[in-house]
Parts: structure tokens; C-alpha cells; sequence
């Protein structure tokens, strides 16, 4: 079966972001950008779907600016066999995201798509579900474990109280939480091949999809900081400040 | 204006989340309506009657909404959704799971983990891990939002005396089916709901030395967490995890032992009132937050804590 892999361009984890001294927004001039860590644990789900001889073929696909060929290579390297780009300077929110990616799953008509929960900029956990909405498949959210039986999917997703597990029919949509796997690093004679692998490029206005949204962004700010308080010499002063001052014992 | 909340629940017991939901709807303001769907939920739909400000709740009981599936609860809300300006949910991993699955069926963007209403348009959220609050405004006719907990003070579960009304399921859509679930049993109190949180990291060395963290945590009434960093190496369960990608917790007081205070950790706790480090390390981050702080021996301090306390 073939499988659907939407993938992100975002700021790499270990960069610790700063709002803009005009508050439009987060400075992300000449900050190391990276693929969506959620996003390559769903690479890593797909190529391990492959290996077993569940998946006969993945596409990758990114809606984002020109740059974001570099997280389809990165993908392309780690397994993937083709890309497709869905170039759009503007940052786009999810519902866009979910059209963008519902007119690729009408045109490749995948058995399973796969996405990250969510993006760590946007921190929105929306896209896989709302196209889980327009495609009417049904949704795996935050899975830790997926295994195809048949015509059906199985998945085991991480809840507030535990875990819970579903079964799914094919077509589906899953999203991955941060235990599904532990992503594989892309070795150097699979970055050489990856790029001679193809990458398709399109607009949305080749899909027919338009962008618009309903969400404005007034304002980003940082948050309050919390200043750091005071060090305490031994167990009873620490009793006795969180009984006397903090009052919260 | 009328704000359309959906009741966070197991068809057994009401969650609280439900309570901090409502109370982001009373800021909003205009009526406050609660949607119980479930399967054999009669008494969720009293309990929600009894939430102060409440004026009205519709309860859909059928057995499709028994395990809140995604696939079947989304058509029931969007269905009734043209009533409302707004429709809330707890950001909980449910409402999170149901509620963007409501918002593309309704063609309007959703808004995610709010944790201050501005009016009735307008609202905070976190972004990039807590590192950056941005406020939004929807120009969308219904506005659909999930709700971060710790942003808002539950409202009382007692005192309305709301109408109640039952409302027809949109049945099964046959493309899911829930197989099991496997949940935490714990006597402790829920650690989103806990007013004490005590949470071990990498630094407790291995899942029985939480012993120690659950002795004091009893002692003091606490619910117990841990970081990333514990969970990874299988110290305790991840339902356990406070932090980006665990729970988001905002307790009276929380008690860090053997936690650095990653980035990813400080996102899910910073919120707190009061923050203690214990860690052997001088110069952990987590200390730049800490209202108290005391350098040593967690497996000496804990034992000595809770004798004190």
C-alpha cells in the first residue's frame, strides 16, 4: 500500500526562540531550521511499515517556502521514495494545511496517511484531524504503536490516563506521538541517493485550494519570566519558608 | 451569544477540566451551554446541570459516543454547532482529539490552548513550547477553541440548576472502533487537578526510587510526575509526564527532585504558584525558576522532607 507522509519545516528544537523587539512575531532570521521533530518519527513509522513489506511505497510531502526542500531531502534520505512541494510563502494554519493535503490525498490516493501531532511553533495539534474531516477517514491521534491487520489499522494512542487502542479502517489518518519510535539518522550514501530521488513541486493555486484564513495574529509577546528565588541552606528552613512564607503546606 | 462547552467525561464521573472550560466560556461571556455525549450518561448530564453558570445542557446518549470516537462525536457537535458563536472544549488529549475534527467540518480554523480570553474575538496561546504568548483574533462565525486548564479558575460544580435536554445521536459511522484501553489506577489525586505536584527526574536513577516520592507525595496529599528525561528511561509511565508534550500542570506548589529543568520540562510546569528544586546540581536550569531552592542529596532531602512536613 501506499503511504502518505506530510512532513514541516520548523525551528529546530535546541533553538531557544525570541520574540521580536516589535512583537510581530518570533525572530527566525538565521535560526537553524529543521524538520518537525513529531514529523520524523512519522517518516521513521512509514519506512518501518516499508521494511516489513507492509507499505510498497512512500511520498513526502511539505507545504511551506522553497527552503523546506531540505526536510523533503532529509526524508527522501531516511527513506522515502518520492516528494511532493506545495510552495507557500506565507504561513499558512492548519485548516489551509488540511485542504492543501486532502487535494494530495485525492490525487495519490494513499492507504494511510501519517502525519506529526503537532508542529512545535505553532503548537496547534489540528492538521491530521481536521483532514481526518474532509477525506471522512477515520483518525489515530497520538499513537504509539501501529500495526495494519488486513484492511483495518490498529492503533495504540497515548491518552491523559494511560492508553487507549483503536481499530481504524483503511484509508487512515495517524498522527504520532513522541514514543511510536526512535528515528533513525540518514546515512551518507542515502543522502547522496536521496537527491536524485523526484520532487515534484506545486501551488496550491494548481490544486485549486485557497488560503484564506479567519485568525489574525495581533501580537506575539514573551512570557512573564519567572525569576529565580532564593537557595536554601537545609530541610527545616525549606519547611518553614513553604509553611510560613509561601504558605502553600 | 451562546458558548456551546463540551462536557469532559467516562460516563461515570464529570471531569474538572469541564470546569475550567466553563469558566472561559463565563469570560466570553452571553449563555453557557454544556453537550454531554456518552453512552448511559444521564447522571453527567445532571452533574452538569448542577455547574454554576450553566444555563442549559443537551445530553446525546447513544451508544456510538461511548469511548468519545472521534469519527462519531464530530458530527454530533457540528451538527448542533450553527446555534453557537462558540463551541469550547477542554484541551485535554480528547477535546485535542475531537474538537479540529469539529472545526474542518465546520470550514473554520480552530484555536488551540487558550489560556486567557481578551473578548469575546480575541484570545492568548501558547506557542513554541510556552516561549512566545501570542494573541489571536477569529473573524470566524463560530468560533471553535480548545481550552488549556491551568489558564482559568474552575468555575463551581454546584449551584446552577440548568435545563436539561435530550438531543439525538448522529450514530455510528462505522469507519472506527474503540478495542481497549489501558488506564493508570492511582489513589493519588489527578496530577492536572492536584493543588501538590511531586515530580522525580533523570536524577531519581531508576522507577523504584520513586518510592521515595511517592511516600512523600502521600504524606502531603500530592499527585506525582516526573520529566521526559524519567519517562524516556522507563522509570515510570508516560501518563506521568509533565511537560511541551505531557501535562501542562499549574499546581499550588511543585516539588522538583533529580530534574535539571529542560526547556521542554519548565513548558509544563512553569505556571505553578510555588516551585522548589532539589537537585544535586548547583547550576541546573531548573533552579533559575525555583522559589526554593536546595542543593544535595535528593535521597537524603526527600526521607528528611517528609519527616518535616
Amino acid at each position: 500500500m501506499k503511504i502518505l507522509v506530510a512532513v514541516k519545516r520548523v525551528v529546530d528544537y535546541n533553538v531557544k526562540v525570541r520574540v521580536k523587539a516589535d512583537n510581530s512575531g518570533v525572530d527566525l532570521a538565521n535560526v537553524k531550521m529543521s524538520m518537525n521533530p513529531f514529523c520524523e518519527i512519522a517518516v521513521e513509522e512509514a519506512v518501518r511499515l516499508k521494511e516489513k513489506g507492509v507499505a510498497s511505497e512512500i511520498v513526502v510531502v511539505t507545504i511551506g517556502p522553497t527552503a523546506a526542500q531540505e526536510q523533503l531531502r532529509t526524508a527522501l534520505a531516511l527513506g522515502a521514495d518520492r516528494a511532493v512541494l506545495i510552495e507557500s510563502g506565507e504561513e499558512l494554519n492548519s485548516l489551509a494545511v488540511a485542504k492543501l493535503l486532502k487535494a494530495v490525498v485525492d490525487k495519490e490516493q494513499p492507504q494511510l496517511v501519517i502525519l506529526g501531532k503537532q508542529a512545535i511553533d505553532s503548537d496547534n495539534n489540528q492538521t491530521g484531524q481536521m483532514l481526518g474531516a474532509l477525506t471522512g477517514y477515520a483518525q489515530g491521534t497520538f499513537a504509539s504503536k501501529v500495526e495494519v491487520e488486513g484492511d483495518k489499522v490498529k492503533v495504540e494512542r497515548e491518552i491523559d490516563g494511560g492508553s487507549q487502542t483503536v481499530a481504524l479502517n483503511l484509508p487512515a489518518i495517524v498522527t504520532t506521538d513522541l514514543r511510536l519510535n526512535e528515528p533513525r539518522y540518514a546515512s551518507l550514501p542515502n543522502i547522496m541517493k536521496a537527491k536524485k530521488k523526484p520532487l515534484e513541486t506545486l501551488t496550491p493555486d494548481a490544486l485549486g485550494v485557497t488560503t484564506t484564513s479567519t485568525l489574525k495574529t495581533l501580537k506575539v509577546e514573551a512570557p512573564a519570566a519567572r525569576s529565580a528565588g532564593v537557595k536554601v541552606k537545609s530541610v527545616a528552613e525549606l519547611v518553614e519558608k513553604l509553611k510560613n512564607e509561601a504558605k502553600v503546606i | 451569544m451562546t458558548t456551546l462547552v463540551i462536557a469532559e467525561h467516562n460516563n461515570a464521573v464529570l471531569a474538572a477540566a469541564t470546569l475550567n472550560t466553563v469558566a472561559a466560556a463565563k469570560a466570553i461571556g452571553g449563555d453557557i451551554h454544556v453537550l454531554v455525549a456518552g453512552s448511559g450518561c444521564g447522571a453527567i448530564g445532571e452533574a452538569a446541570a448542577k455547574i454554576e453558570g450553566v444555563a442549559k445542557v443537551l445530553v446525546a446518549d447513544d451508544a456510538a459516543y461511548a469511548n468519545q470516537l472521534p469519527e462519531n462525536v464530530a458530527p454530533l457537535i457540528a451538527g448542533l454547532a450553527s446555534n453557537y458563536s462558540h463551541v469550547l472544549a477542554a484541551a485535554t488529549t480528547n477535546g485535542k482529539n475531537f474538537l479540529p475534527r469539529v472545526a474542518a467540518q465546520l470550514d473554520v480554523d480552530q484555536i488551540s490552548e487558550i489560556v486567557s480570553v481578551e473578548s469575546p474575538d480575541t484570545f492568548k496561546r501558547p506557542i513554541y513550547a510556552g516561549n512566545a504568548i501570542a494573541t489571536v483574533q477569529s473573524s470566524a462565525a463560530i468560533k471553535v477553541i480548545t481550552v488549556r486548564a491551568t489558564g482559568f479558575d474552575p468555575v463551581s460544580a454546584e449551584g446552577g440548576s440548568a435545563a436539561v435536554e435530550q438531543v439525538s445521536g448522529t450514530g455510528d459511522k462505522g469507519i472506527s472502533s474503540f478495542v481497549g484501553e489501558e488506564l493508570a489506577k492511582s489513589d493519588r489525586p489527578e496530577l492536572t487537578a492536584a493543588k501538590i505536584v511531586v515530580s522525580g527526574g533523570r536524577g531519581m536513577g531508576n522507577g523504584e526510587n520513586f518510592k521515595h516520592l511517592y511516600s512523600l507525595a502521600d504524606k502531603l496529599g500530592a499527585a506525582v510526575g516526573a520529566s521526559r528525561a524519567a519517562v524516556d528511561a522507563g522509570f515510570v509511565p508516560n501518563d506521568m509526564q509533565v511537560g511541551q508534550t505531557g501535562k501542562i500542570v499549574a499546581p499550588q506548589l511543585y516539588i522538583a527532585v533529580g530534574i535539571s529543568g529542560a526547556i521542554q520540562h519548565l513548558a509544563g510546569m512553569k505556571d505553578s504558584k510555588v516551585i522548589v528544586a532539589i537537585n544535586k546540581d548547583e547550576d541546573a536550569p531548573i533552579f533559575q525558576v525555583a522559589d526554593y531552592g536546595l542543593v544535595g542529596d535528593l535521597f537524603e532531602i526527600v526521607p528528611e522532607l517528609e519527616k518535616l512536613v
